[in-house]
């Protein structure tokens, strides 16, 4: 029981307990605005040192001249122009490659994704929350786990393998599943579909079913209401899932470690070897910053794009 | 369409399409556990003879141990902190007008969106180059945090968003302080969400790899020490063992956070 129950129970008159918030002018006590930034502040704070002053610190280190340690720091803008040298040329064919492998990736998600969310939003009417929370747990699934079980069915001495082994379809295993490619692009769809399912899901579920009558009774076949009504209006999710799924792919480093071989190899693996086997933090940071770059480059285009869809669509 | 005919049975192809979706969904996990138990060092068909060994070998593997402890020491000291975090920011985002509350939400949407790469050379940089700090499981759990307060966030905007703000108005009408009303109603009342977004954090924290491969000191975290099982052949079916213990407690997990997520407000009244 707190003292100010105590005082307002003994008869006493009700005294308010002296609050932190009492230092300051009174029109700020009551101001939403203020609450909420007092409230956001641990949170904003904690972000801002560790994503804004951490990448501050790799665009700084990009600059930096591989020293020893104890050494004076040296600027130099050499880290950049190496990128772009004709000598260069691993870096950039890396760089192109882990935006072609995510691009792939992500059009095969959104591919496979898009007809199982369609017949769930629209199909499904029994025992739903239990089809939903069935794609939900991979979600939730370490991400980790579900690239490595891929090494059990991809593996040399696979499921794959080993199955077709003993069919006596081949009798010996087939090189072309493990290490290069093809296998990243593979586990790396299945390892994102997920991603892809419940936003899309959400964008159909929300679309007004009135709308879908609507179409059907101004003469609308199925196929024209899923072209004109359905898709543009599940756009939305179908984008932000498949600019999520891009840009997480573009930097991943487990799967091409894992089944990349020398065709697979992605800039994340770059980036871990310049930092861990060459020690050369500060090229590492340049390319971290180089693909960052390349990004933020290929979202801005795909937003924009997005929205000259959305504007020609308005004016139709 | 009458509401009768929208709640037919579901065509049968469409439910073989499902069944077959879900398959390939959850097709690869499964295998680990079958594989767990085949007394066979490589995973390969035909199975040969069931075997608990490969999880008797984990249990007195001393490496093993020290990396799980090491993990669940940092998952649990990240889910709480993001937890508390993400709470405060929740309550700042449905109870008061938030200045710029676009601008807010996307900064702590962005640890979600960046890709992991670029928060762990990031951090990377920070932690050495910057701060000059050794790296060792508090800079994996500093990173955690950052990662984990998005999921927070949204669990618990979702949790204060279901129930009803005037149950909080009402409380403060009959005389209880912010205080009282935040521990006699809000709390109680969030409590599912919380929960929920205690063991999601928990869970992502866990099973990160990537920060913790950047950040990580002498002492490695679970996952760090299974991808360093990956490379041998021969510990191959130890990691399936290890890989399946954690399926089955994350599914655990995530079972009873989504119960909790779809149980209604109304109930706990």
């Amino acid at each position: 029981m707190t003292s100010a129950r105590v005082l307002a129970r003994s008869g006493g008159r009700r005294t308010r307990l002296a609050r932190l918030s009492d230092i300051l002018p009174p029109q700020w006590q009551r101001s939403d605005a203020f609450i909420s930034l007092l409230l956001m502040a641990p949170a904003f704070l904690f972000i801002a040192v560790m994503l804004f002053a951490s990448v501050s610190t790799l665009v700084l280190v990009s600059f930096r001249e591989l020293t020893d340690p104890g050494m004076p720091v040296v600027y130099t803008l050499n880290n950049y122009l190496a990128l772009f040298a004709p000598e260069g040329d691993i870096y950039r064919a890396l760089l192109l490659r882990s935006l072609w492998i995510p691009l792939l990736t992500t059009v095969a998600v959104i591919l496979v994704a898009y007809p199982f969310a369609y017949v769930l939003a629209f199909h499904v009417h029994r025992y739903k929350a239990v089809w939903l929370i069935l794609v939900t747990i991979p979600f939730w699934i370490s991400y980790f786990l579900r690239v490595a079980s891929w090494k059990v069915i991809l593996g040399e001495n696979g499921v794959v393998n080993s199955f077709l082994a003993w069919l006596g379809v081949i009798d010996h295993p087939l090189e072309f599943l493990l290490y290069n490619r093809g296998a990243v692009i593979i586990v790396l769809t299945h390892s994102w579909l997920v991603f892809a399912i419940l936003p899309i899901y959400v964008s159909l579920e929300k679309i007004d079913r009135s709308f879908l009558e609507a179409a059907k009774d101004l003469g609308d076949d199925a196929i024209q209401v899923f072209l004109r009504v359905t898709l543009p209006l599940s756009l939305p999710g179908v984008f932000s899932s498949a600019i999520l799924i891009f840009v997480r792919a573009a930097g991943d480093y487990v799967t091409p470690s894992l089944f990349g071989g020398i065709s697979g190899t992605m800039i994340g693996n770059l980036i871990v070897s310049l930092f861990t086997a060459e020690d050369n933090a500060p090229m590492a940071a340049a390319v971290s910053v180089f693909l960052m770059l390349a990004l933020v480059i290929v979202v801005c285009a795909v937003a924009l794009l997005y929205w000259l869809w959305k504007k020609w669509r308005a004016s139709l | 369409m009458s509401a009768t005919a929208r709640r037919s049975r579901l065509p049968m192809i469409l439910s073989v399409i499902l069944a077959f979706y879900v398959l390939v969904l959850y097709g690869p996990v499964v295998l680990l556990p079958v594989f767990s138990f085949n007394d066979n060092i490589y995973a390969v068909f035909p199975l040969t003879q069931f075997t608990t060994k490969w999880y008797h070998q984990l249990t007195d593997n001393e490496a093993m141990l020290s990396a799980l402890w090491a993990s669940i020491k940092i998952a649990a000291a990240s889910a709480v902190i993001a937890t508390i975090l993400g709470f405060l920011v929740a309550k700042a985002m449905t109870r008061y007008r938030v200045p710029a509350k676009n601008f807010f939400y996307a900064v702590f949407m962005l640890p979600l969106i960046l890709p992991t790469i670029i928060k762990g050379a990031s951090l990377l940089s920070f932690f050495r180059q910057y701060l000059d700090i050794p790296l060792s499981l508090w800079t994996i759990g500093a990173a955690h945090v950052t990662v984990t307060i998005p999921f927070a966030m949204l669990i618990l905007i979702a949790r204060l968003e279901s129930f009803d703000r005037s149950l909080e108005e009402a409380s403060a009408d009959l005389g209880m302080n912010a205080w009282e009303t935040a521990w006699r109603i809000t709390l109680p009342l969030a409590m599912p969400g919380l929960i929920a977004s205690l063991l999601l954090c928990f869970i992502v924290s866990f099973d990160e790899f990537m920060l913790a491969f950047f950040l990580s000191g002498s002492q490695p975290t679970l996952p760090i020490y299974m991808f360093g099982l990956l490379r041998f052949p021969e510990s191959m079916p130890m990691m399936l063992a290890l890989g399946s213990c954690i399926l089955f407690f994350s599914i655990i997990a995530v079972t009873i956070t989504e119960m909790l997520r779809l149980k209604r407000s109304e109930a706990l009244l």
